[in-house]
């Protein structure tokens, strides 16, 4: 039997389960829950920004005007990416925590 | 109708978080053809039905969002006509030499009152596989995934988009079709058509410059629309809505999501524009009707999912 994350966010208390290696927006999605906001459901969209105050994940590719290098080891990533490890407590992005998104485009080659 | 000078949308490139994830979406659901890679990594592709060299280009970086839109232009001499243009309205604008982008000429570069990078140019080489011009049949080969005929168009989201309208009208000879108005008079959307399509480019109001709402596909029928939305099932992709239609252009659609966040639509039908035809205007308090006429409401996503 697949292994399976409980989620919990702080904000309304709602649980639900989260296959591994499934991202824990689809999953939240996928059981007809509405706790986090959802967009691009990819990493582009920063709509579903939240902080995992406890437990363990993996991160996939997300989109560094939202969440800059080095924070997802602060618990910053978007729902979207967020492979469980664990269980996990997550709580909506406050503007604090929109407050690190970048606010310039990025300059790269050929990106002109 | 004799389009002389902006002919339509030539090429759109796209910043994607992962390539190899972004080449099953490009390639192999929505059904465009690689055509080359550069030393840089960036991957032009084309629709089947396209006869220019490339149409997409991808590039990857560490945020989504698009680095600019070109149109093609009818002669060397009509974008000689357009950058005097450009000039005498205080546009400032960057000469590319030609062979910067792989099978593209001079390239006129230029940045709107919205904040996005956009493109002029004449010269592309043809596809080496494009559409057959002898006894043609419909393709070489039969399409893949959702069959995009072509890149249609996009839509913008940026602060100034009464500059950038002034720009695309007044400077480039674009017009408006159609077009989301409040109460005071303030546009919140426009359609621009450089040709006879309902729309070429359309913008909306948001308060931050220079993003992405959607890059357009064109399907043959809206039973390719329903194709396409077996696909997107199929294979767990993102929706954002649709199947339905919209409103404005008419076109029947499919908002859905590259593996980036970048929205993409694929269409069919929408009217045919000229342009003694009267701007059709629709009323913020019909505007759910407006951008999707099945729904009769605006969904969450439309005003603040961008990349």
């Amino acid at each position: 039997m697949a292994v399976h994350h409980t989620i919990e966010v702080e904000d309304c208390g709602t649980r639900f389960r989260c296959p591994a290696g499934e991202g824990l927006l689809q999953a939240m999605e996928r059981l007809g829950a509405r706790s986090i906001p959802v967009g691009c459901r990819n990493g582009g969209c920063g709509l579903c920004l939240v902080r995992v105050t406890q437990g363990a994940f993996k991160a996939g590719p997300m989109s560094c005007r939202h969440v800059p290098p080095g924070h997802t080891d602060l618990g910053l990533a978007l729902a979207c990416r967020i492979y469980p490890q664990s269980d996990l407590r997550v709580r909506l992005a406050t503007d604090l925590d929109r407050q690190v998104s970048r606010q310039s485009s990025p300059e790269g080659q050929n990106g002109r | 109708m004799a389009i002389s000078g902006v002919l339509r949308p030539g090429y759109v490139q796209v910043r994607v978080l992962d390539m190899a994830a972004a080449l099953e979406h490009y390639r192999d659901r929505i059904g465009l053809d690689v055509v080359t890679t550069t030393n840089d990594g960036r991957v032009f592709l084309k629709a089947y039905d396209e006869f220019d060299h490339h149409s997409i280009i991808l590039r990857e970086a560490d945020e989504p969002g698009m680095d600019f839109m070109a149109f093609k232009v009818m002669s060397e001499g009509a974008l000689d006509e357009l950058h005097e243009k450009l000039l005498a309205a205080g546009v400032p604008v960057e000469e590319i030499e030609p062979g910067d982008m792989p099978a593209v000429g001079r390239r006129l570069a230029f940045e709107a009152p919205t904040g996005h990078r956009f493109e002029l140019f004449a010269t592309i080489d043809l596809a080496q596989i494009g559409p057959m011009v002898n006894n043609p049949e419909l393709w070489h080969a039969e399409p893949r995934g959702m069959r995009a005929l072509r890149f249609d168009h996009c839509l913008l989201y940026g602060d100034d988009i009464d500059g950038a309208k002034a720009l695309f009208v007044d400077v480039l000879g674009f017009s408006v079709t159609e077009q989301v108005v409040t109460p005071d008079h303030t546009v919140i959307a426009t359609f621009l058509s450089c040709g006879m399509k309902a729309h070429d480019l359309a913008l909306v109001r948001h308060e931050g410059k220079g993003k992405l709402h959607h890059v357009s596909f064109l399907l043959e029928s809206w039973h390719d629309v329903g194709h396409a939305a077996d696909i997107m099932s199929r294979y767990n992709m993102s929706v954002d809505i649709g199947p339905t239609r919209h409103g404005i252009t008419r076109g029947q659609t499919i908002y859905f999501f590259d593996p980036s966040g970048n929205r993409n639509e694929v269409f069919a039908g929408g009217y045919t524009f000229y342009p003694d035809h009267p701007v059709r205007t629709w009323s913020t308090d019909e505007v759910g009707k407006a951008i999707f006429y099945y729904e009769r409401a605006l969904n969450d996503r439309f005003m603040t999912v961008v990349t």
